[in-house]
């Protein structure tokens, strides 16, 4: 405790945030890219029991290595080059992407303080990062040259963009119910005081709170199915039929850049809505208190306020190895490990529903999902909004 | 090849002309869609066909007429048992060969088989080109048990060379006739899956239903047949209208389109006309298995088979319209000419009529609703 | 109706057009007809009462060593009857007229004619080869068809 104090007051105090922030991110991106890989694995073998067949379960026991076999096999592979038109938007379009997919993943929490930031306006940020996926898909589609991967990008950015129009909307009726950006902050909101109940337990979720919050969460939902362009939502990649999907012209490691950003942000979707809809970590298995007067929930400006408190994943860690036999923090962390396995069964279960869709519904067509986004999910999430606005108003 | 390339008449220079195929993920087989592109519409589409042609009718001319049954097999590879039978009525009726009445039954029993396994690759390639992945392996999974039967019956799994002149190759047996019993369950208890997952589903019929609606005057006029042709309400079946091989004995509905999701003759009518002949399949297997005569296979047929002069046209039911043979003969061992009446040759013919101002993936719907093979529209 | 009624029916209303019954001894009846007076005698076919022949199976095309054929196939819905037709042409001019714009379906059916043995529909919308590539030079359905040798370099061993 004491080193640590001192060494954030001494003058290198800096360096010590840049390292705890980095452990920080690196967990995260740890994460995030363990998604993508658990679930290249788990898609097919989930894809494979619906579809009445075995699935991937050669490569080690059940076939869990196969997803190093497919890093292997990418890795190994030649990096064939077009002629491209604009070399510099060629490689930087999925490192576009990449980044537009991970970078949220420093806001999103697993639980208290399981977060690499908690940041004020988290869900600003998260929503904001969006665009520059966008970003990279239009250079993605441009930058080969070719007529076709052009018009699948650009109907691609077209279909994202209008579908994070009812996206931003549903967000906003949590934030008109619950009152703050901030993710932690919500997630508190959920856990206290609904319907009578000083401890709620799952009826404190923002969903069981308003009937517009429910139609929002399911909104949300397709929203997102839509913006990740995941099935049924995936036919401007599907047409490579007849135009080339905005990826067909990477090959090898390039291509996995964007598929690892497809499964990192599908990850997002489900795990936002997870917090924001599902009550995040205050799930249906009940976290073992923690004493009065401890508070978990700590802010990026009151890094260090209380002894024992650290507002980001790498000051836990750095935390925890100080204080470890202390039987409060394992109470703590106990506490904070059972949220965080809550707030990973509802993200998953919901990533599950996402596959299960993609291998049950066919395709939409391109001019009936813009129906959809602007003539069926735009009006009633305004709705929904002005629904939460009342409900705030008058209850 | 610059030689290969033409110019329809009515291009106009801002519109994009586009190619689908010959290699595609959703043209069924070899086709090639010359798609004239205004952004996303389609105004028009020119289908080119010939790359799957085999010459077939020149080799019939100067092989035998036992020797031509293989090759009826490749014609349309998907319905393998019903193009070698529609070809053996044809000899047999110039020739005058009576077919035994088992004979008769077994064909039908294996026509039958194989009309609801062309069936199914439709259904799990439909489902594939609208973008729905399991219905292709639920489809597939049904399809392997009729293949498996048929490879019992005739050593084959997808061409069986088994209608010959005169009956058949081989004489079914109990094991056979039990698995026979077997599937029939299995496919009944299995059918309302496929509409669950689906005929029914919401995404499946906007994608279908009123597209590519193709009217009754449309269908008679350019010679549609089949599925094509009764999902434009036009009730129509060579079973019935004309029954071969003692079809007349069996008692079975012939479903049509009637509209029951958007127009009269759209793509979904098309697609449960098909569904609906499955079921209506196994009742014909039901029977015919339960009525299975006793007796000969095979008829009497000489060891050279010369037909009398003269020409003969047998036109059956195949899963996808009127097959017919024409066959003339001048009395020799080999014929003079052979011609095939494909029905996918004229029921391709509709598309640069059905497919104006569409988006592409309607394309994709109509072109997959007519369920072509290439094998029998090139020959 | 059987093919002979219909036969005499024709023959009343095209007496040059048609050509004598003749009652194969065995196989299917056909019907000749002057090549010139195809589409008359098909427009009466189409839109006669009675006869109604609304559904075109197949146009095939024959060499019958000295002259072409091109068979019709007809059938009608209404009245479920069936007719062969047949016309005759020479092999240095293969001309007939072309019934596309009576029944739609023979469109791709009189290609696929003109393709294999080179008789040319007058009046056909498209007339260009349909199973063969464009430039191919021949018609293989003739019986004095000889292969070529090289397609575009590609040999024919």
């Amino acid at each position: 405790m004491e080193t640590f104090t001192q060494l954030y007051n001494g003058p290198y105090s800096w360096l010590l945030y840049v390292t705890v922030m980095a452990v920080g991110g690196a967990i995260m991106f740890v994460w995030a890219a363990g998604m993508a890989v658990i679930w290249t694995y788990g898609e097919r073998r989930i894809a494979a029991f619906i579809q009445s067949r075995l699935g991937p379960n050669r490569v080690g026991p059940w076939g869990i290595l196969q997803p190093i076999a497919d890093g292997i096999k990418l890795l190994a592979k030649e990096d064939v080059r077009t002629k491209v038109a604009a070399k510099l938007l060629y490689n930087m379009a999925p490192l576009l992407v990449f980044i537009g997919a991970f970078m949220p993943f420093a806001a999103l929490p697993f639980s208290e303080r399981w977060v690499v930031v908690n940041m004020d306006i988290g869900l600003y940020y998260i929503l904001a990062f969006e665009a520059v996926e966008v970003i990279g898909i239009l250079m993605a589609g441009f930058a080969p040259g070719s007529k076709w991967s052009l018009y699948g990008g650009m109907r691609l950015a077209a279909q994202m963009l209008s579908y994070e129009v009812p996206l931003g909307l549903c967000v906003m009726v949590v934030i008109i119910l619950a009152g703050s950006l901030n993710l932690a902050s919500i997630v508190e909101w959920q856990s206290h005081n609904a319907w009578g109940f000083k401890e709620p337990w799952i009826l404190g979720w923002t969903i069981f709170r308003s009937p517009a919050a429910f139609l929002a969460f399911i909104m949300f939902y397709i929203g997102g199915l839509a913006s990740t362009k995941r099935a049924p939502f995936d036919l401007p990649e599907a047409e490579s039929e007849l135009v080339a999907g905005y990826h067909t012209e990477y090959s090898g490691m390039r291509f996995a850049f964007f598929f690892m950003a497809e499964y990192a942000s599908m990850y997002l979707i489900c795990g936002l809505a997870a917090v924001i809809f599902l009550g995040g970590w205050y799930g249906p298995i009940p976290q073992p208190a923690v004493p009065e007067g401890v508070s978990l929930v700590r802010r990026w400006s009151e890094f260090v306020a209380a002894a024992g408190g650290f507002g980001s994943l790498g000051g836990w860690v750095w935390g925890s190895l100080n204080a470890w036999a202390d039987p409060l923090n394992l109470r703590i962390l106990a506490h904070e490990a059972i949220g965080a396995f809550n707030m990973v069964l509802k993200a998953f279960s919901l990533y599950f529903i996402m596959i299960w869709a993609r291998w049950t519904l066919p395709r939409i067509r391109i001019d009936q999902v813009m129906h959809l986004c602007l003539k069926v999910l735009l009006p009633f999430s305004l709705l929904c909004v002005i629904l939460a606005l009342v409900q705030v108003a008058v209850f | 090849m610059n030689s290969t390339l033409e110019q329809p008449e009515s291009l106009r220079t801002e519109e994009l002309l586009v190619n689908m195929g010959p290699q595609h993920p959703s043209t069924h087989g070899v086709l090639r869609l010359l798609i004239q592109t205004d952004g996303e519409l389609v105004r028009q589409a020119w289908p080119h066909i010939g790359f799957l042609h085999r010459c077939f009718e020149k080799i019939a001319e100067s092989v035998t007429y036992r020797q031509v049954v293989p090759y009826t097999d490749r014609l349309d590879y998907l319905a393998s048992m019903n193009n070698a039978l529609a070809y053996c009525l044809a000899v047999e009726k110039l020739a005058g060969f009576e077919v035994p009445e088992r004979a008769s039954y077994l064909r039908i029993i294996a026509a039958e088989l194989n009309r609801i396994a062309s069936h199914l690759v439709f259904f799990g390639c439909y489902g594939l080109d609208m973008g729905a992945f399991t219905p292709f392996l639920y489809g597939f999974r049904e399809r392997e048990l009729i293949l498996s039967i048929l490879e019992k019956l005739s050593g084959g799994r997808l061409l069986y060379h088994y209608p010959r002149i005169g009956g058949v190759a081989r004489d079914i047996d109990p094991q056979i006739a039990a698995e026979i019993q077997n599937f029939i369950k299995e496919m009944r208890r299995v059918w309302p899956e496929y509409n669950r997952l689906l005929s029914e589903n919401a995404i499946f019929i906007k994608r279908t239903a009123n597209v590519g609606v193709i009217t009754k005057e449309a269908a008679v006029a350019y010679g549609l047949t089949g599925p094509c042709l009764r999902g434009s309400g036009v009730a129509y079946d060579l079973r019935r209208a004309h029954p071969y091989s003692l079809y007349e004995r069996f008692d079975f509905e012939i479903p049509i389109g009637q509209g029951l999701k958007g127009t009269l003759g759209d793509c979904w009518d098309r697609y449960w006309v098909r569904l609906l002949e499955m079921l209506e399949s196994l009742k014909i297997i039901e029977q015919a298995l339960a009525g299975l005569p006793e007796g000969q296979i095979t008829a009497k047929v000489p060891p050279v088979i010369k037909l009398p002069e003269g020409e003969v046209y047998v036109g059956c039911e195949n899963p996808r319209g009127e097959l017919g043979f024409y066959i003339i003969s001048d009395g020799k061992p080999q014929a003079l000419r052979i011609k095939v009446r494909a029905p996918s040759f004229s029921n391709l013919s509709i598309t640069n009529a059905i497919v104006r101002d569409v988006l592409v993936a309607d394309v994709v719907a109509i072109i997959g609703s007519i369920d072509i093979v290439l094998g029998e529209i090139d020959r | 109706m059987t093919p002979a009624e219909i036969h005499s029916r024709l023959k009343e209303k095209f007496p040059s057009a048609v050509g004598e019954w003749q009652e194969p001894k065995a196989g299917d009846p056909c019907i000749l007809l002057e090549p010139q007076e195809l589409h008359e005698v098909c427009l009466f076919l189409k839109s006669e009462p009675g006869l109604e022949f609304d559904y075109l199976k197949l146009i095939t095309g024959v060499d019958r060593g000295d002259k072409l054929s091109s068979v019709y196939h007809l059938y009608s819905y209404k009245h479920q009857h069936a007719l062969v037709l047949r016309a005759d042409v020479e092999r240095a001019e293969p001309k007939l007229p072309s019934v596309a714009d009576i029944w739609p379906a023979a469109d791709w059916l009189e290609r696929e004619c003109f393709d294999m043995l080179g008789i040319v529909y007058q009046g056909h919308p498209d007339l260009r080869r349909i199973l063969l590539p464009l430039d191919w030079e021949g018609y293989p359905l003739r019986k004095d068809y000889k292969q070529p040798q090289s397609y575009h370099g590609i040999k024919n061993e």
